[in-house]
């Protein structure tokens, strides 16, 4: 009985139907883009390229024990000295491995995704927290971004920028955005009405709500969602290594491929050790906002 | 002219709203609307002269927050006109109403809504920022209203740093640094403890005394609009009844309002002159008190004489006589079963 409906199926409604086009539109689509608007994907490749190498030359610069010192400082900038204290340890390991270079370089790649991410994600979370339809247009979409299996969009983003920084950065970005958009609207959402009205009701314009009362008392949640935002960027960095974006990730997929023991532990602690510096100096900078340290004064 | 103005007010949340008002002026009852409206502000027709505080009071969901929040058009009236300085909102531009705002009307919240991350005066001084006054001078008139209401010397603490009473003399500091005519307080002390609510409430009339400002003030309650209102507003949906305290305790227009007035002090609301008994006879020899000494203060004198006190107006004639007995009636509410009395209002 149920192999008759098999058959049914099959004759009546799967073999008469064509094969399924989407997959031809896309690649149909990619091959058309890439004729057409070639000048702006080698534009975007060269001007993330240019400044993923600048920062990685300027990270590389200085030998690697004074930047070990540089990090260290920060840490104690924007926490205190234990932090300072576990960063430098840290960092100490990381520069004895042999991968001090490439660390430097996943860390530039991380930073400029996470930079473009920013100037992304805090704009949309606004537009998301003033306007109810674009907060439920983009859910859907940042759902999406996050869900969607980073080699899915590779596949086009590999044929149209070609190997290297570039796919890697794309792929880090649009991975690690959704968290920035999504607290960005959280935070300004949460601020309390009352204190929105207070402006209004003393003449305030929309921008001076916005930047004197929403943008700082939101600015805590915000951070929060930067600091997620660096954690999944730098979480992609195998996935950047396997589209030749170079450093650790590069190592790391590498040593996979040949085994090599040794070498994916030493560039697995590198990571590590970026992980915590990255998550604990966003800490330490989300309890400077003037209004994390006010309510801490309550405790 | 009067400061502030409101004719045939309305305001209906929901879809359906502008239908809604229509079946409400066509005296349809407010249980009967669509289940998809709420009707919170009905109706309301009221002036606020200059100087005057006005005070609104009825339960939660009587409308009295919306009805404070479209004076300054925070929420936008569903009909009718207000008037501030003879201006109609109605008809401002958004720039036009961030004026009036600056300018005009200035606001006290329930919550205080300071901002966390600015120290006191740096609060006190937000309206003077918006007006574009300079950093020096902002911070100078801050100063000034800081030490007004009574805050000197907590300048440059953060609003976590101060309890619930200092937070609201923050608010106020904000709203009279504002220098604004007119003064909206939503629930302004609702928030704070009964001991401090009564010294932030005596604490406004001695400000009123020096500023004379014209003053809106919201509350669900009835002791507190008693003390501090020349006008009283009953409200629910509909204003209910207005009118001066005493006139709502010695002629409540409905069980609504009599409910309330049997919770209130009458002590100190009532004057001599609204509790006094005809006069007879002889004035002389007896002790005097001006008819407008509340009966809280009468206790004193009454008892320690044998005789009744002779109540007097300004210029010393007799208007009545006070004994402990006619104390006693006055503050006597109910007549054994729950129903408000209808007599006892002066001659």
């Amino acid at each position: 009985m149920i192999q008759y409906l098999h058959d049914w199926f099959w004759t009546f409604v799967w073999k008469p139907l064509p094969e399924i086009p989407f997959g031809q539109w896309a690649e149909s689509f990619i091959e058309w883009a890439r004729l057409e608007w070639r000048s702006f994907f080698t534009g975007t490749s060269d001007f993330l390229e240019i400044l993923h190498t600048g920062l990685t030359d300027g990270l590389l610069w200085l030998p690697s024990g004074l930047m070990v010192i540089i990090f260290a400082a920060l840490a104690w900038l924007s926490k205190g000295w234990k932090l300072a204290a576990l960063v430098g340890v840290g960092m100490f390991v990381a520069a004895w491995t042999p991968y001090w270079e490439e660390t430097m370089e996943t860390l530039a790649m991380v930073l400029v995704a996470t930079l473009i991410s920013t100037l992304l994600a805090i704009p949309l979370g606004i537009l998301a927290a003033e306007n109810r339809a674009a907060s439920a247009a983009m859910r859907p979409i940042l759902d999406f971004m996050q869900t969607l299996p980073a080699f899915v969009y590779l596949l086009p983003v590999v044929m149209l920028w070609g190997i290297g920084v570039t796919p890697g950065i794309f792929a880090t970005i649009i991975f690690s955005m959704p968290p920035g958009v999504r607290l960005t609207e959280l935070g300004i959402r949460q601020v309390d009405n009352e204190v929105i009205e207070a402006g209004q009701a003393f003449g305030a314009s929309p921008s001076k709500i916005l930047f004197g009362i929403k943008l700082p008392l939101a600015l805590p949640t915000i951070v929060a969602g930067l600091n997620q935002v660096i954690m999944l960027a730098l979480s992609m960095v195998v996935i950047a290594g396997m589209v030749g974006a170079g450093g650790l990730g590069g190592v790391i997929v590498t040593a996979l491929g040949r085994v090599e023991i040794d070498a994916g532990v030493n560039a697995g602690l590198a990571v590590v050790v970026l992980a915590i510096f990255l998550d604990r100096v966003m800490r330490g900078l989300a309890d400077r906002t003037p209004v994390a340290r006010a309510a801490r004064l309550a405790a | 002219m009067s400061a502030l103005a409101v004719e045939s007010l309305y305001k209906v949340f929901g879809r359906g709203a502008k239908q809604a008002v229509a079946d409400l002026k066509a005296g349809v009852p407010r249980e009967d609307l669509s289940k998809k409206v709420t009707a919170a502000v009905i109706d309301h027709n009221f002036e606020i002269p200059s100087g005057e505080i006005f005070v609104v009071m009825g339960l939660s969901g009587s409308g009295k927050s919306t009805l404070i929040r479209m004076l300054n058009n925070l929420i936008e009236p569903t009909a009718g006109n207000i008037w501030i300085d003879g201006v109609d909102l109605g008809g401002l531009s958004p720039k036009a109403l961030r004026e009036l705002r600056r300018d005009k009307v200035s606001m006290v919240f329930q919550h205080f809504a300071l901002l966390p991350h600015r120290t006191v005066v740096e609060n006190v001084a937000f309206g003077l920022e918006i007006k574009g006054l300079s950093r020096t001078e902002r911070l100078d008139k801050a100063r000034e209203a800081v030490e007004m209401v009574g805050l000197g010397g907590q300048e440059d603490k953060l609003p976590v740093q101060l309890s619930g009473g200092m937070k609201q003399r923050v608010g106020l500091a904000r709203a009279l640094a504002a220098d604004t005519e007119i003064l909206l307080m939503d629930e302004a002390f609702s928030a704070l403890d009964p001991l401090i609510r009564q010294d932030m409430q005596d604490q406004l009339l001695d400000l009123q005394r020096q500023l004379n400002k014209t003053i809106v003030f919201i509350t669900h309650d009835l002791n507190e609009a008693m003390k501090i209102g020349d006008r009283i507003a009953i409200c629910d949906g509909r204003i209910v009844q207005l009118g001066t305290a005493e006139d709502i305790l010695l002629r409540p227009e409905n069980d609504y309002v009599s409910e309330f007035t049997a919770e209130v002090d009458r002590s100190r609301v009532l004057t001599a002159e609204a509790v006094m008994e005809p006069f007879t006879g002889d004035a002389g020899g007896l002790e005097t008190v001006t008819a407008d000494v509340l009966v809280s203060e009468l206790y004193e004198p009454v008892l320690s004489s044998e005789q009744p006190l002779l109540v007097v107006d300004e210029r010393s004639d007799p208007l009545g006589v006070v004994t402990p007995k006619t104390i006693i009636k006055s503050l006597a509410t109910e007549d054994g079963e729950g129903e408000p009395r209808e007599e006892s209002a002066p001659a």
